[in-house]
C-alpha cells in the first residue's frame, strides 16, 4: 500500500507528523506492508494535513484527516468520510497551470531518481549544450520576470552579469521571503528543492558564475533542512561541483541562513548581510550585477524565478511565454491567505482577477463574513476594497490601480478589520525593520505610527500631514521598506476613509 | 525588546568553543553569521566575550562585530527561558486574530514581548511570518509549528514541556 503525505511545514503545523505515525502504527497492527512517502504540500493547505492513498494507480486524497480517521483509510477508503476522489480531479488542481510547481506535493523532495523521472535535470541537460549567451536569450524569450515583486526582466539582468568581465562572478538566491501572505518560496524549497538548485545551476552557466548561495531566512527550518539536504545530494550526484553532469564547466553553491532581519529581502542589504554586515541598504549604482557580492558581478534573483527556470529549459522559452498576459508572461503562483476560506497555492497564468480568486477560488472568508480587503503584494502592498477586485493581476495591470503585485501573496480581511489599525501597523512595522540608512524611512515610521495615532485621536489635521510624509517617504528612501510603506498606509487612507474621519469629526 | 542584561559563560569553555568555530568556518565568503549562528547554536546565546576573538580572527574591529549582533533581532545576549513561544504578528495572522491571542498569552504569562517569565520557563517573542498565512494564526513553541493556533493548545504544549 502506497501512502503519500505531506512534510511541509503547513501541514506539520496542522498535525501531519501524528497522523504520519497513526498511519505507521495502524498499518503495523494490522500487519499491512506499507510506503509512506513523505512530499511537499499540493498547497490545498485547507485540506491539510491532505494524505493521498494510491488506488489503481491513481492519488486518491482524503483530507483534513485527523488521528482518528486513520484506521478507516484501511478499510475501505471509498467510503471514508474525508475521501476527496482522486486529486487531479480536484478543482482547484484541474484549474491550474502547475509549471514551475509540477513536482511540488507530487514527489519526494529529497529523491533525485523522482525528480529526474518527472522531468528535473531535462533543462539543465538542454542548458548544457548551449552558450553562455544562448543561455541568456533562452530566458529573455521567455519574459520571465524576477517574481520576487519587483518585476524586472531576468533575462536582461543575466545579460548585464554575462557581459561584464570578472574573474569570479556569483548565483545568489534570495530566499528571505520575509512577506506576510507568502510562501511559494518556502513550499518550493522544502517539496521541490532539486528545481532551484537546477536553476541556480542554469544560471552560472548562462553568466559565467561558479559559486552561488541560497541566503534563506531562519524563520524557516523546514526549508533550511530540506535545500542543505538537497545540495549535499546534488554535489554526491556530480550536479554541482567542478564539473557539473559532465560538462566541464563548475558551479557549486551553499546554504546560509539570515538571522531574522526582514530588510534582507532587499537586494543589497542582502548582499551586505551575506558578507557578514548589518543589513544596511547600498545605494545604486553600482548595479549589484555589476559590483554585488564581496564587489563582484552577481546575479540576485527570487527562488520562484530561479525555480521556474528549469521548466522553461525543459519546455522551451516560447512554451513559458504563451501563458500570460500584455508583458506579465507565464505563470504567476499566487498565495491565498488570511481569513480565507480555502487558503494556499494556486499557480496560473498572469490575468485572473482579484475577485474570482478571492471569492471563487478563496470562497470568501474563514470567518464567513463579508470581505472587507485584501492586501496584495505583501506588508508593502495595498490594500484593494471589494469594489477594485476586477483588476487583473498582472504587474502593469496592479500598478494602474495604484497596488503591487509583488510577490503574488494575497491576504484576506473580513469587516472586522480596523482600516487605521493597519496602516499603523504598516508603519509600526517599518520602523522595527528599518535598517537606519535613510531618515524618511528610519524617522519617517516612528512619526507615521504617532501621526496616525493623532488621527485616531481625532486630529483631522493630521490627515493632511501623513499624506506629506508618505510623499516623503517614497521619494526620500533608497528600498522598498521606506519607499512602499505608504502603499499600504495611503490605501487604507484612500479606500477607507471613514474610518480615519468619524474621529476627527467628533473632535470638530 | 531585549530587557535581559548580557550573559557570560565560563571564558575557557568560550575560548575553546570560539576557537573551534572560528576555524572551520572563518575561511567562508561572509564568514560573520555562520560564526554568530555558531556561537548562539552552542550557548543559546552570542556572549559579548567573543566580540574580541571574532574581531581579532577575521581582522574587522570590535564595534563592528558588534553592531552586526545587535542589528539582527535572532543574536541574543543572554540565553531565553527554557521554552521559547513565538507568535506571528503578520498581516495575514493578524486578520485571523493574531493579536486577540497575542494579548490572550502576555496577561496569561503576565509578560510583554521579548520578555521571560520570572520563573525563566517561558520566553514570548512576536515573530513577522512563518510563512504559514494560509492557516493562521501560527505560533511557534520551541521548534514545532502551529497553524490556526490557540491558546488552549499552546497552554498544553507548555505544560506537556514543563513535565
Amino acid at each position: 500500500m502506497k501512502i503519500y503525505l505531506p512534510r511541509d511545514a503547513a501541514a506539520r503545523a496542522l498535525g501531519a507528523d501524528r497522523i504520519a505515525t497513526a498511519i505507521r502504527a495502524e498499518a503495523e497492527a494490522r500487519g499491512i506492508d506499507i510506503t509512506l512517502i513523505r512530499t511537499g504540500t499540493r498547497g490545498m493547505i485547507w485540506l491539510e494535513p491532505l494524505v493521498e492513498v494510491e488506488i489503481d494507480g491513481q492519488r486518491h486524497g482524503f483530507g483534513p484527516m485527523l488521528a482518528s480517521d486513520v484506521p478507516a483509510l484501511f478499510d475501505d477508503p471509498a467510503t471514508h468520510p474525508r475521501a476527496l476522489g482522486p486529486v487531479d480531479d480536484l478543482d482547484w488542481m484541474k484549474r491550474q497551470t502547475r509549471l514551475t510547481f509540477a513536482r511540488c506535493g507530487v514527489i519526494d523532495p529529497l529523491s533525485l531518481q523522482d525528480y529526474e523521472a518527472h522531468g528535473g535535470l531535462a533543462g539543465l541537460r538542454r542548458a548544457i549544450a548551449m552558450t553562455g549567451q544562448e543561455i541568456v536569450d533562452e530566458v529573455k524569450t521567455s519574459g520571465l520576470r524576477g517574481r520576487g515583486g519587483a518585476g524586472f526582466p531576468t533575462g536582461i539582468k543575466w545579460q548585464t552579469v554575462h557581459d561584464a568581465k570578472a574573474p569570479q562572478k556569483y548565483i545568489v538566491c534570495n530566499a528571505d521571503e520575509g512577506d506576510s501572505g507568502t510562501f511559494a518560496d518556502r513550499m518550493i524549497m522544502e517539496g521541490d528543492p532539486f528545481t532551484l538548485i537546477e536553476g541556480m545551476a542554469i544560471a552560472g552557466l548562462g553568466v559565467g558564475a561558479t559559486r552561488g548561495y541560497v541566503y534563506l531566512r531562519s524563520e524557516y527550518p523546514d526549508a533550511i533542512g530540506a535545500m542543505t539536504g538537497a545540495v549535499e545530494i546534488a554535489r554526491a550526484a556530480g550536479i554541482l561541483g567542478d564539473d557539473v553532469l559532465g560538462s566541464g564547466r563548475a558551479f557549486d553553491m551553499d546554504i546560509r541562513v539570515g538571522a531574522g532581519a526582514y530588510v534582507c529581502g532587499e537586494e543589497t542589504s542582502l548582499l551586505n548581510s551575506l558578507e557578514g554586515k548589518t543589513g544596511v541598504v547600498r545605494a545604486k549604482p553600482p548595479l549589484p550585477a555589476l559590483e554585488g557580492f564581496l564587489g563582484r558581478p552577481t546575479v540576485v534573483n527570487n527562488v520562484i524565478s530561479l525555480a521556474t527556470v528549469p521548466v522553461i529549459f525543459e519546455k522551451g522559452a516560447q512554451h513559458y511565454a504563451d501563458f500570460g498576459l500584455g508583458r506579465s508572461r507565464g505563470t504567476v503562483t499566487l498565495q491565498i491567505a488570511g481569513n480565507v476560506k480555502r487558503g494556499g497555492l494556486f499557480e496560473t497564468a498572469f490575468g485572473i482577477s482579484l475577485d474570482e480568486v478571492v471569492n471563487d477560488l478563496g470562497g470568501g472568508t474563514a470567518s464567513g463574513r463579508p470581505v472587507k480587503a485584501a492586501q496584495v503584494g505583501g506588508p508593502l502592498g495595498a490594500y484593494l476594497p471589494v469594489s477594485k477586485f476586477a483588476a487583473p493581476l498582472g504587474y502593469e495591470e496592479l500598478d494602474a490601480e495604484g497596488a503591487l503585485l509583488g510577490h503574488a501573496g494575497i491576504v484576506i480581511f473580513d469587516d472586522g478589520a480596523d482600516m487605521l489599525q493597519m496602516a499603523r501597523f504598516a508603519m509600526e512595522f517599518c520602523a522595527v525593520e528599518s535598517c537606519g540608512k535613510c531618515t524618511p524611512c528610519r524617522i519617517g515610521a516612528v512619526r507615521g505610527v504617532e501621526t496616525i495615532d493623532r488621527i485616531a485621536q481625532g486630529d483631522g489635521a493630521a490627515v493632511g500631514l501623513l499624506t506629506d510624509l508618505c510623499e516623503t517617504m517614497k521619494d526620500g528612501s533608497l528600498c522598498a521598506l521606506g519607499g512602499f510603506t505608504p502603499f499600504p498606509v495611503m490605501s487604507a487612507l484612500t479606500h477607507f476613509p471613514d474610518e480615519f474621519a468619524p474621529a476627527k469629526e467628533a473632535a470638530e | 525588546m531585549r530587557q535581559t542584561a548580557a550573559a557570560t559563560v565560563p571564558q575557557p569553555a568560550l575560548e575553546d568553543s570560539a576557537t573551534r568555530i572560528l576555524s572551520s568556518l572563518g575561511g567562508l565568503e561572509g564568514p560573520l553569521l555562520p560564526i554568530l549562528h555558531a556561537l548562539q547554536a552552542e550557548f543559546g546565546f552570542v556572549p559579548q566575550q567573543a566580540v574580541p576573538l571574532i574581531a581579532d580572527h577575521l581582522n574587522i574591529s570590535r564595534a563592528e562585530v558588534a553592531g552586526v549582533i545587535s542589528f539582527y533581532h535572532d543574536f541574543r545576549a543572554a540565553p531565553a527561558g527554557r521554552h521559547v513561544v513565538r507568535v506571528c504578528r503578520a498581516e495575514a495572522c493578524q486578520s485571523m486574530g493574531a493579536n486577540d491571542l497575542a494579548a490572550r498569552l502576555q496577561e496569561k504569562l503576565g509578560i510583554g514581548w521579548g520578555e521571560t517569565t520570572p520563573d525563566g520557563a517561558v520566553t514570548l517573542e512576536p515573530v513577522y511570518c512563518l510563512g504559514l498565512c494560509a492557516c493562521g494564526p501560527a505560533v511557534q513553541v520551541d521548534g514545532a509549528l502551529m497553524g490556526r493556533a490557540d491558546i488552549a493548545r499552546i497552554e498544553d504544549i507548555l505544560s506537556e514541556a514543563a513535565e
